[in-house]
């Protein structure tokens, strides 16, 4: 399943890329984008390991820019 | 100009750094590039030293924080850390004993570093902004009749079926069609066409458009979700996903680049002072020379210029296109179109409008009204493309109760008993079964023969019309310097072939079923130059399979087909194959755009590196440095931002 996350204050691309290769590296993504420009996230990932995943998101944008936030709905 | 928050509190902190550090300038004085400046307080050297810390402190404890941060998380090289070492080496260089502490030097390399950053800060929120307005195509809300009431609710609320109210000056929340009203649409949110579109009962409205005059009553066929505006919302937002090669070149370099950078300042500072002190002995190993140096070459090689500046230009590029309605689907699709070399059109629906129209009437005796009376009478009841435009030409309501018993004889045409006579309209194998003297006609299109009786009366020429600016696109491409265009089509080869005489194309080819399309095209894609690129338009409706298989797939008239944005690498909102032409420009602009960013943001630093290592120029202060650096980084946004502005030509 594919989800799209808004991101809140994403200041650098490079950050941005960083993100990006963080996100990969969680357990179950199979696949994370980070634009840049258009400050959104996308994650494809099993359905039901989103609940893991999620903060696990929130923890590596955290650790790259800690003024970045991802919006969950 | 609005600012956001955090953008304002860099600003003040910017200024009242900025006042600080003149008043410790003046007041306190000091050794700088610049100057000796002996001030008008004389304080010892650890007073001064902390006079100065405050300013500093105030424009960069925020970088420092980040970069202790950033080593006790694993993320050591990046540009706050860059930055925090720039400056405190600076502040050092003052422990050596040959050397004079250089406060101010310090205190405006975090100034101008944070001045850059706020800068590029606002410029990528304009360029945000300016694609952000294509997303206000949303409607908020919609106007949805229940129980013979009209509620507001929000647009995904409704279902399909529903009946909505469209008001004037209300954007179409829904794809649906209009069941009662009359009005224009204004599509340029969605097209780019300044041409309102009329709309009728029976008509389909798209969401998005604007609704200017009329209230519409329309029926809703499709959920919000489903919608062409959230299809093509979608579109847009998830664009930066297809990261282009240039992109991706620059993230891989930006991670390697700086670990490598930070290690060749090191080896700077340290190396050269070793290796004079060994041989010159150690009074002369100039360690502040050489530290002054390895700062320089940190600060000019900071990559932002490249890292910022390469994604913006191609989302520029991409947003730039939307406006003019040439969706693109990813900035990797923007690189591979502007390598385009060979532009293959499908003919029905791409070059041409898709709908049948009787273009030439050649009765043998009767006149000509009579034989597409006769012809429109005998076809009343079949539905066929040819069929519906014979009727459509007569423009008159078919009198059924004229018509007797109506057989249609598959593969030859239609026999009708009409008035008490036997009517047969049909193509020459018809004509030649039933014994008529009829004869060939020379025009482009299908020929609709008639017979009465037996008796030749004459033949009808139904053809499709070609789109009003198929040939001036396929022209504009050709001045363009793209090599060849192709046109494909399933008719049959007179036709195809007139057609695409008439439009200037250079390769036709005809009676080509959807897997003989495949075929040419990687045929064509097999001719084609390394590095270059064959870009396949169609429909997107029938020739998906062909889509997939171009370089680029583009296609058209998208408007509310969902087949087609699937299938597509670049979608044209609007039916004309002019914009091809437009978004090979826009795609060719951008690449430009970007490749002068790389050549000048690299071109720079090298110089200036360069410049800072020759012996005889001495040391240059790390202001020029820094100048270097944030100059070429806003220099490159602001180039990348033309690629936002599409020219008019």
């Amino acid at each position: 399943m594919k989800k799209v996350f808004k991101m809140e204050d994403l200041d650098c691309a490079h950050c941005a890329s960083k993100m990006e290769e963080g996100i990969k590296k969680i357990e179950g993504v199979t696949y994370a984008s980070v634009s840049f420009m258009a400050q959104r996230l996308t994650v494809e990932a099993d359905a039901d390991q989103f609940d893991r995943i999620i903060p696990e998101i929130v923890k590596v944008v955290k650790k790259v820019d800690s003024d970045c936030k991802v919006i969950i709905k | 100009m609005k600012l956001k928050k955090s953008q304002k509190r860099v600003l003040v902190r910017i200024i009242v750094a900025a006042v600080l550090l003149l008043l410790c300038h003046v007041l306190i004085g000091g050794h700088s590039h610049f100057g000796e400046n002996h001030g008008h307080v004389h304080l010892p050297d650890w007073a001064a030293a902390l006079c100065y810390l405050v300013p500093y402190l105030i424009i960069g404890y925020d970088i420092l924080w980040k970069a202790v941060r950033g080593i006790f998380s694993g993320q050591v090289f990046d540009e706050n850390f860059l930055m925090a070492v720039a400056t405190i080496g600076v502040l050092s260089i003052g422990l050596f004993p040959d050397k004079e502490p250089e406060y101010l030097e310090a205190v405006m390399v975090m100034l101008l570093y944070q001045t850059g950053e706020l800068f590029q800060s606002i410029a990528v929120g304009k360029s945000r902004n300016a694609i952000a307005s294509l997303m206000e195509i949303c409607p908020d809300t919609a106007n949805v009749e229940r129980e013979g009431k009209i509620e507001v609710v929000a647009p995904d609320e409704i279902a399909v079926g529903d009946i909505i109210v469209i008001k004037p000056g209300e954007k179409v929340p829904l794809d649906g069609t209009v069941i009662e009203g009359q009005s224009s649409l204004n599509t340029v949110a969605l097209t780019g066409e300044s041409n309102p579109r009329d709309v009728a009962p029976g008509d389909g409205v798209i969401s998005g458009c604007i609704n200017m005059n009329g209230v519409l009553r329309v029926r809703v066929e499709k959920e919000f979700g489903e919608s062409t505006v959230s299809k093509i919302l979608e579109l847009v937002e998830t664009s930066g996903d297809k990261k282009s090669k240039s992109e991706a070149y620059i993230s891989r370099f930006a991670r390697w680049y700086t670990p490598i950078v930070v290690c060749s300042a090191v080896a700077l500072a340290v190396l050269p002072p070793l290796i004079l002190g060994l041989v010159n002995g150690w009074e002369n190993a100039q360690w502040s020379e050489w530290i002054l140096k390895a700062i320089n070459f940190l600060i000019i090689s900071c990559p932002c210029a490249l890292v910022i500046s390469v994604p913006m230009s191609f989302f520029g590029g991409i947003g730039g296109a939307s406006r003019k309605g040439i969706l693109i689907k990813g900035s990797n699709y923007l690189e591979a179109l502007a390598k385009a070399e060979c532009v293959v059109f499908d003919k029905t629906g791409t070059l041409t409008k898709g709908n049948f129209k009787v273009t030439a009437i050649h009765p043998e005796k009767i006149d000509e009204q009579a034989l597409l009376d006769l012809a429109a009478t005998a076809e009343s009841y079949s539905d066929h493309p040819i069929s519906r435009s014979l009727k459509q030409a007569y423009a008159k309501e078919v009198d059924n109760s004229r018509v007797g018993e109506v057989r249609e004889i598959a593969g030859h045409g239609i026999k009708a008993m009409i008035d008490g006579k036997q009517v047969c309209v049909g193509n020459r194998k018809f004509m030649r079964s039933i014994g008529a003297q009829w004869h060939e006609c020379d025009a482009v299109g299908t020929v609709v023969h008639v017979a009465v009786d037996g008796e030749y009366e004459g033949h009808i020429i139904v053809s499709d019309e070609i789109k009003p600016d198929a040939k001036a696109g396929i022209e504009k491409l050709r001045r363009l310097g793209i090599k060849k265009t192709v046109m494909l089509t399933g008719d049959a080869s007179a036709t195809g072939k007139a057609i695409g005489d008439s439009l200037g194309v250079d390769e036709v080819h005809s009676e080509l079923l959807p897997e003989g399309k495949v075929k040419r095209l990687e045929q064509l894609i097999a001719q084609k130059s390394p590095k270059k690129n064959v870009v396949y338009v169609g429909d997107g409706i029938n020739d998906a399979p062909v889509l997939a298989r171009g370089d680029v797939g583009i296609a058209m008239g998208a408007l509310g087909s969902d087949a087609a944005i699937e299938a597509a690498d670049v979608v044209l909102m609007d039916d004309k194959p002019s914009k091809v032409a437009t978004a090979i420009q826009i795609s060719r602009r951008t690449l430009g755009i970007v490749k002068q960013n790389i050549v000048f943001a690299i071109g720079v630093k090298v110089v200036v590196l360069i410049l800072s290592m020759l012996p005889f120029i001495g040391t240059l202060p790390p202001i020029v440095a820094i100048f270097a650096d944030v100059g070429v980084m806003i220099l490159a946004v602001l180039n990348a931002m033309r690629a936002l502005y599409v020219p008019k030509k």
